[in-house]
């Protein structure tokens, strides 16, 4: 009973650290969830910044990215999987007799796949639908829930600027974005399309290029850098290159602070539970002194008595790391189901507080253990 | 033959703050395989600094202990604990077996501490040989609480006996007992000195050190009066007129 109270500590705080890391993990790997969704190895080009008679516009408000730059990017830097050449715009689009604001992009054929997005039915524009500043548009579901109800939206025309768009397919569901925007409230048409008809204008929003490698994206990240600055003879750069792995770090960032933050609030009510452990270890050294007196006398060794004291503070706190283990299983799954948050539990932080409750025993029950064998024999068989 | 103790001009001193307690002043003292020795005393009478001296609890402030013709006097803590386990058994007045611990897996303890690592099965086969000589071996899966005083005492000297001391150290073993269980566990002293083992008891019961062979007086840390015992006193016989004292009083109270 009382080694069961002594453990509580242990159990509360391995618990703790399980439940806190397993709830932190979730989060995490929702985050990476939705910077995947983003797309794979993608590496951005922005438009940088300008100043004009000393006034300094923010990013983007330089437009000098241009499509000869993504055709550039596509032709001579190797790796490069695909590339889209990307206008957003805001419009009022009408369909059937509806009318909806949404998002129309200009993208290059490359887009699905720098963005691991799929088609729902129908199919996407091609190179040649881009070459012929073609009248055709894929849709998301969003879009197509909204105009077409009750139709299926293949085949349909959408007007977009008042100039009719044969719609090719819909896109599959992507959901909302990491940063809480619609993903699927969307009408992309091909780029040039989007610059002529559309946004009526000659820049680039940006340029998206998926790697083929995770290891390959910095060289191409220089890569590209270098030759939109060969393509700029030397002037000062009016552009940056955005690593996705900079972003999902960015977005990590926050969730791996509050892991560390309440998981160090756990460590703390570890070290408070080895505390405990030190003190009942103190209590138990006291209470059998008599019986470390005669393991003593009939000739056990220092390190013997230490070695015993020392395994049973051990056990008592791997006892509570096991039960821990269990509780912090239990109470992350409780969380889960009554909040709905996702709940990641490792073995790495199972084994882990294990392992650590283990050494905390070993380090708090080694003054006791200590103690217990510096006794004096003699002393500790008259003790009563 | 060298004597298995020797004790040469033993001195013990402690300080206790400023003031200094000379517990044993000058000790000589020989003792031979086969002895059987009772040392006896009032309280403070330095007896049982004596016996720790014996026991290698204790280092001598000056002299020299030579137990079985090797000087103990230097040895460190830990070559001290090897000594005790190898060549000492003990047996206390309050028998100090460990509870919650099998009658077994207490005579087995000293084999558990043993400088030489004794495989489990033969530990366990020297556990019951012991507890056989001290005639316990059908109770060797008992706890302690389950037996009575004389039977913790005789599992008490069966684990003094498990590693084949050179000697036995019993402090006060009747102490805790009734006339009868002492006179029992006196037997049991007896039949082991019998058979050749040499003991050494401290008792302030001139009744007890009867049954030893020979008496040793210590009075202010100095031993007064060395003599052998005449007219010893034998378990048998005593255990007899124990029965027939009783069997008198039945008698007595039936009339």
């Amino acid at each position: 009973m009382r080694s069961i109270l002594t453990a509580l500590g242990i159990i509360i705080g391995v618990g703790a650290v399980i439940a806190t890391v397993s709830i932190g993990n979730g989060a995490k790997h929702q985050v990476e969830g939705q910077i995947a969704n983003l797309g794979q190895n993608v590496i951005t080009v922005f438009p940088g910044t300008t100043t004009t008679g000393g006034m300094r516009g923010g990013f983007g408000s330089s437009s000098t990215l241009t499509i000869e730059d993504a055709e550039a990017i596509e032709r001579e830097v190797i790796g490069v999987v695909a590339v889209s050449a990307e206008v957003r715009d805001r419009q009022q689009v009408l369909a059937n007799g509806l009318n909806w604001n949404t998002t129309v992009m200009g993208e290059s054929p490359g887009y699905l796949s720098v963005r691991a997005w799929d088609i729902d039915s129908g199919a996407m524009f091609t190179d040649a639908d881009v070459r012929s500043t073609a009248k055709v548009a894929v849709i998301g579901q969003t879009v197509a829930r909204e105009l077409y109800p009750d139709m299926d939206p293949v085949g349909q025309t959408i007007r977009i600027r008042n100039l009719p768009f044969k719609i090719l397919g819909v896109l599959k569901s992507k959901g909302f974005s990491f940063f809480g925007s619609d993903q699927d409230d969307v009408v992309i048409v091909p780029t040039t399309s989007a610059m002529r008809r559309v946004a009526r204008r000659q820049f680039l929003s940006s340029i998206l290029i998926q790697a083929q490698a995770p290891e390959a994206m910095a060289r191409i990240q220089q890569d590209v850098t270098d030759l939109l600055q060969q393509r700029r003879g030397g002037r000062e750069p009016d552009f940056t290159v955005r690593n996705q792995l900079e972003l999902a770090e960015a977005a990590t960032a926050t969730s791996k602070t509050m892991t560390a933050l309440l998981g160090s609030i756990a460590g703390v009510s570890l070290i408070v539970g080895g505390i405990g452990i030190m003190n009942i270890m103190l209590v138990s050294v006291t209470e059998r002194t008599r019986e470390i007196g005669i393991r003593l006398a009939i000739g056990a060794h220092d390190r013997d008595v230490r070695l015993q004291f020392l395994i049973e503070a051990m056990i008592l706190s791997m006892l509570g790391g096991v039960l821990g283990v269990l509780f912090g299983v239990g109470a992350s799954q409780i969380v889960a189901a009554q909040t709905g948050m996702p709940v990641l539990i490792s073995t790495t932080s199972i084994t882990g507080a294990v392992i650590f409750s283990a050494f905390v025993g070993i380090v708090f029950g080694f003054y006791p253990a200590h103690k217990a064998a510096q006794l004096d024999p003699i002393d500790a068989l008259r003790f009563e | 033959m060298h004597p298995v103790v020797r004790l040469e001009e033993i001195y013990k001193t402690y300080s206790n703050g400023e003031v200094q307690v000379h517990a044993v002043r000058g000790v000589s003292l020989d003792i031979h395989k086969g002895e059987f020795v009772a040392i006896m005393g009032s309280s403070g009478s330095g007896k049982s600094t004596l016996m720790n001296v014996l026991g290698c609890l204790d280092r001598p402030t000056r002299g020299r202990y030579l137990l079985d013709g090797v000087d103990t006097s230097h040895l460190e803590r830990n070559e001290r604990a090897d000594l005790r386990n190898q060549k000492l058994g003990f047996v206390f007045q309050g028998f100090n077996l460990l509870a919650r611990t099998t009658a077994l897996e207490n005579v087995e303890l000293p084999m558990l501490y043993s400088p030489k690592r004794v495989p489990a099965s033969e530990m366990r086969k020297r556990a019951l040989a012991a507890l056989k000589i001290v005639g316990l071996e059908e109770r060797a899966d008992h706890l302690p609480n389950q037996l009575s005083g004389g039977q913790q005492q005789r599992v008490a000297i069966a684990r003094a006996l498990v590693n084949q001391p050179q000697i036995l150290l019993a402090d006060e073993p009747t102490g805790n007992l009734d006339s009868k269980t002492s006179v029992e566990v006196m037997g049991v002293f007896q039949r082991l000195n019998d058979q050749g083992i040499t003991i050494v008891m401290v008792t302030h019961e001139l009744d007890i050190a009867h049954y030893c062979k020979r008496n040793l007086i210590v009075r202010d840390g100095k031993v007064v009066r060395d003599e052998f015992v005449t007219n010893r006193s034998i378990s048998e016989v005593e255990m007899q007129k124990v029965r027939d004292a009783e069997m008198a009083a039945k008698l007595t109270h039936s009339s």
